[in-house]
């Protein structure tokens, strides 16, 4: 198939990819943050509950960033090699982290012993807290930038990555997820541990907005070409708005008693976010600091045009089919928890 | 160590080891349709108790598949970033085709598999299952063409840029159907439901050993057997065919396989040794007229030494591997056709001899899988892509030898302890066997999947 010549195939790559990480966001988003609170409750039928709320769709959830990272392969290669061989020992340990989730809940209820399940537990609540984390701190140094040479490769240390403002966006990351994750646990709950996690959304959002509004002073101090895009083009700023009604509209659906609307709030509030991040990189994908000329955009770093539009083609296949059997998917599993012989 | 030394051996531990895996869900996805089948079309209970279990299996083999299968995507960009900057705009694309097309169907219809059984009625799970094991097939599809690409590469030019020279597509479907896909993937996915077919096989020779769950067994044991003929016989096509492909595209590979070092008749041996410093091999080879027809005519074939010695993959290495695929693969085929043979005469269930060398046959398709795969990448050395990039320029510029070492140590503790659960896991399945609650489908399983036939007619307005 071929496309207009108006169409800006590498900018329409950018929003795709952006598109699948932001829906892998959403989702795991959520699964992650269950797994951050896993640990909070002490009840194995809660424990077992708030598992199985995540249960029938993590896995597809988690195709978000296997797609992603395909996405960004084969639209963006040059980003994809320098990013994942610069952050060598941090994305091998996101694998592990991914690793140990993903069996944990598998394997957590396929016995009854008690060290059994407490080793699990760990295994599950630490691979979702350390994957939000190093989601977060990839972000950041996305963000910052990273010391790129004249052969688009990485420049750097492992160490040098872990720096305060990377780190900051790590613990953000995480604050994020777990408020994601509380709403959509009361969601999907009844009774008891709904009550229960209920109290901790506050608590939740209290977390996230401290760390947001650091980030974001941090943001305006330090990165100042993060605030560009919206500083040269003051309408923008309602973006950045939308996201701080999105935040404050949860408390106060929750309080309602809407708790998928509260979901639905925080979803746009993660959505709000993505673009901002999207809208500043533009057209950056990788930042080189301190050489920007070095910085890896949508058309230095691109696939041929020719592999753009093919892949368009694909995923304008592809992704109308993947949305409406997601949506089913979601809809035969609609409701609250409740545990049979099939449960994990 | 040195760190392409390093990143070979992190590379084939973590897919070796997530090879385990996907063939046995491919192959028992294979078997969840015709079970599943057999009992929307039978109403036999019995068949909805195999459905229930085999579904149990499946999704062990199936979390783990998952879990370690997002490692290799990750490893193109952190191990090997040249080789990914330089192939990204044709594997890439492959890679996001299996994301779009095989991953989410996947991984979304097993929800209903697993979760859904009292949820959604028959027809539905049905689909859901047939779903699960297409896209299971389809991401087999996509990653065996970006292989075979490597292999035998197609529809594309080079071209420089900044960051080094690259692929880049001219013709999409030359690439998707270069000379060896059909082939690969055909050889592939039988390997795969061999392995999935005998793991049947295995578990109810087990149960019919110690004389339980004997009716369970007995009807797993025929949906295993079925599968496994078929898949064993076809093996002899695809493999035929495949080694053909091999002479004519990669005849290096070819060459090594048999230790063949002379251009000239190639001898196909039955089994041997390659002295690789006097360039002979010992061994016995089929008689030549027999070579002859079976390689239909293609002669002169390319000898190493028409190769220079850095062009030429480990000779001895590929020729054992080789050979014990080959192997493996005719046993496969005479064991499963006898014990195929006696249950149509009724006496395969009282042989306990065959019984057991059946618990055992599941060792056989993994090893062969195993062993397939190595020569089939070792074959293609010293190249990554073959006769265009080579695997030591493929590597990361960035990574050094101690960070390799770090992750293929920990890899390894990791994957150590998982394949210890894995097993604990699926014998503590088999030791518990089938539920006999799961005779009684229940929820809107239960609900009959169309009228009985004496079931009132509707009655007609007057």
């Amino acid at each position: 198939m071929s496309y207009p010549d108006w169409l800006d195939l590498n900018a329409t790559w950018f929003v795709l990819v952006g598109v699948l990480f932001t829906g892998y966001a959403l989702l795991d988003g959520f699964d992650l943050g269950v797994g951050a609170l896993h640990l909070f409750t002490k009840k194995d039928e809660h424990r077992r509950i708030m598992l199985n709320a995540i249960g029938p769709v993590w896995d597809g959830n988690e195709v978000w960033l296997v797609t992603g990272g395909g996405a960004l392969f084969a639209a963006f290669p040059v980003v994809y090699a320098t990013v994942f061989s610069g952050f060598y020992l941090a994305f091998m340990l996101l694998l592990v982290a991914l690793i140990f989730r993903a069996v944990a809940i598998e394997f957590r209820s396929k016995q009854p012993m008690r060290w059994w399940r407490q080793m699990w537990d760990v295994g599950f609540a630490g691979g979702s807290l350390l994957s939000s984390f190093l989601i977060g701190v990839a972000m950041g140094n996305i963000a910052w930038g990273v010391p790129i040479d004249e052969r688009g490769d990485f420049a750097g240390t492992f160490v040098g990555l872990l720096h305060p403002y990377a780190l900051l966006l790590g613990v953000t990351t995480v604050a994020l997820f777990m408020m994601h994750g509380a709403i959509y646990v009361v969601m999907k709950t009844e009774g008891e541990l709904h009550d229960m996690v209920r109290g901790w959304i506050n608590h939740t959002i209290i977390f996230f907005i401290i760390c947001y509004a650091t980030t974001t002073m941090a943001t305006l101090i330090y990165v100042p070409h993060m605030a560009e895009a919206v500083r040269n083009t003051p309408w923008l700023f309602a973006v950045a708005v939308a996201n701080m009604l999105a935040i404050a509209n949860i408390p106060r659906e929750i309080h309602h008693g809407r708790d998928f609307r509260a979901f639905l709030s925080s979803c746009a509030a993660m959505v709000a976010l993505m673009t901002l991040f999207g809208l500043e990189m533009f057209p950056n994908l990788v930042l080189s600091n301190p050489n920007p000329a070095h910085s890896l955009t949508i058309y230095n770093a691109a696939s041929s045009p020719k592999t753009l539009s093919i892949m368009l083609t694909i995923a304008l296949i592809g992704v109308p089919v993947v949305l409406a059997y997601t949506v089913s998917i979601y809809w035969i599993f609609r409701g609250k928890v409740k545990l049979d012989r099939m449960s994990y | 160590m040195d760190v392409l030394l390093l990143s070979r051996i992190q590379f084939a531990f973590t897919v070796a080891f997530h090879y385990l895996y996907p063939p046995l869900s491919i192959g028992l996805g294979v078997c969840l349709v015709i079970m599943e089948g057999l009992w929307l079309k039978t109403g036999n209970p019995l068949y909805h108790q195999m459905a229930r279990f085999w579904t149990k299996v499946f999704a062990l083999t199936f979390a783990i598949g998952v879990a370690t299968g997002i490692v290799m995507e990750f490893e193109f960009g952190t191990n090997w970033a040249t080789y990914s900057r330089y192939v990204g705009d044709v594997f890439g694309s492959a890679l996001a085709a299996e994301g779009i097309f095989a991953f989410f169907l996947e991984s979304g219809f097993l929800a209903v598999l697993l979760f859904g059984w009292d949820k959604v009625s028959r027809k539905v799970h049905y689909f859901a299952t047939w779903m699960v094991c297409l896209g299971a097939h389809f991401s087999a599809v996509w990653i065996v063409v970006a292989n075979s690409w490597q292999q035998t590469p197609a529809g594309f030019r080079i071209e420089e840029t900044p960051f080094g020279p690259r692929a880049v597509i001219t013709d999409f479907w030359a690439m998707v159907f270069n000379p060896s896909s059909v082939d690969r993937l055909s050889h592939t996915l039988m390997g795969c439901w061999q392995a999935g077919a005998f793991l049947v096989i295995s578990v109810s020779a087990f149960y019919l050993l110690r004389r339980r769950h004997e009716a369970f067994a007995k009807a797993s044991m025929k949906v295993g057997l079925a599968v496994a003929v078929v898949a064993s016989l076809m093996q002899l096509v695809t493999g035929h065919s495949n080694a053909l492909g091999v002479i004519k595209n990669q005849p290096a590979k070819m060459a090594a396989f048999e230790g063949h070092y002379e251009t000239g008749e190639l001898p196909i041996y039955l089994f041997g040794w390659v002295d690789e410093k006097n360039e002979r091999v010992r061994g016995v080879a089929l008689p030549l007229p027999l070579s002859r027809l079976m390689l239909g005519g293609m002669t002169p074939v390319k000898g190493l030494r028409e190769f220079p010695p850095e062009d030429r993959p480990r000779v001895n290495t590929n020729f054992q591997l080789y050979h014990l695929m080959v192997g493996i693969g005719f046993g496969l085929i005479a064991l499963s056709l006898a014990a195929a043979f006696l249950c149509w005469r009724g006496r395969l269930f009282n042989q306990r001899w065959l019984l057991w060398v059946l618990v055992f046959s599941v060792l056989g398709p993994q090893i062969a899988n195993q062993a397939g795969w190595f020569a089939a990448e070792m074959g293609r050395q010293p190249w990554i892509v073959y006769g265009l990039l080579r695997t030591s320029e493929g590597l990361s510029a960035v990574v050094k030898a101690e960070a390799v070492l770090t992750s293929l140590i920990l890899f390894a503790l990791i994957y150590v302890l998982l394949f210890a659960v894995f097993v604990y896991l699926l014998n503590d399945k088999i030791k518990h066997g089938p539920d006999d609650a799961d005779l009684v489908p229940t929820g809107k399983l239960a609900l009959p999947s169309r009228p009985k036939p004496d079931a009132a007619p509707p009655a007609q307005p007057v």
